[in-house]
């Protein structure tokens, strides 16, 4: 039930592409409850979409 | 009404954009000089309801896509050698039963990075050293923002390989992006 550090990462890639099912979003949701790791993951993936971003608007 | 010096100052701009997606510099040059003639020769057509700009980058994001179309056919991007070592790399990053190797660990406050040029100096070489396949898809959807639709119709690719491609370059660069920048303590230049 709970996604492996892995799938996790995938559900999260794909989070940014489509729009997560809702039983993918409650098992993304089950697994950042408990690692950290993937916690950070998520935070540097929205990071990193910023970052992009910001590439494309500085001069 | 719009004149040459408008369009000229926007060559930095659209160089950079163009060198991000495009591996082959004189490739990214030849582009951003067509694109600027295209401007020239459209001025007159230039509307002013975006600005030059975004309308030159508009130029320049077909011409790119037909670079990659012209690409593709000339020459494909991966053969199975490439599918799996590929694969190989992204294994690497995790033990078998699917946990990190190597957890994430925290970056911190990343956005103050922004003002940073050595940043920006790092982040770029991190896209540059992404498998090519991946970064192709990666900077369609992130720099280009075309939908995962229209990146697997200008690839001849299908969704589920377009995620695969998208996840690659993801965990890719930001393993790069830990290993170059957030991870040291310095914070300084990429070693050569």
């Amino acid at each position: 039930m709970i996604p492996s550090c892995k799938e996790l990462t995938e559900l999260v890639s794909q989070g940014e592409d489509r729009p997560l099912r809702w039983s993918e979003r409650l098992r993304v949701r089950l697994h950042l409850l408990i690692c950290e790791g993937c916690r950070q993951f998520t935070r540097h993936i929205a990071f990193m979409r910023g970052a992009m971003q910001r590439f494309r608007e500085r001069d | 009404m719009l004149n040459p010096a408008d369009i000229e100052r926007e060559r930095s701009y659209l160089l950079k954009y163009a060198r991000l997606q495009l591996r082959n510099p004189v490739q990214a040059e030849d582009l951003v000089q067509e694109t600027l003639l295209a401007g020239l020769e459209g001025a007159a057509r230039f509307s002013g309801k975006s600005s030059v700009r975004t309308w030159l980058t508009g130029i320049l994001k077909h011409k790119i896509i037909d670079q990659f179309r012209r690409s593709s056919r000339e020459q494909p991007l991966a053969g199975p050698g490439d599918e799996r070592s590929e694969a190989d790399i992204i294994d690497a990053l995790f033990v078998p039963d699917g946990h990190w190797q190597q957890r994430p660990s925290p970056w911190g406050d990343p956005e103050q990075s922004f003002e940073n040029q050595r940043f920006w100096a790092a982040f770029e070489e991190c896209v540059r050293r992404l498998p090519e396949r991946a970064a192709r898809a990666f900077t369609m959807r992130e720099v280009m923002e075309l939908s995962t639709e229209e990146i697997c119709q200008e690839l001849a690719i299908t969704p589920t390989n377009c995620w695969v491609m998208l996840h690659r370059a993801r965990l890719l660069l930001r393993e790069c992006l830990e290993a170059q920048w957030f991870g040291q303590t310095h914070q300084t230049t990429l070693p050569r």
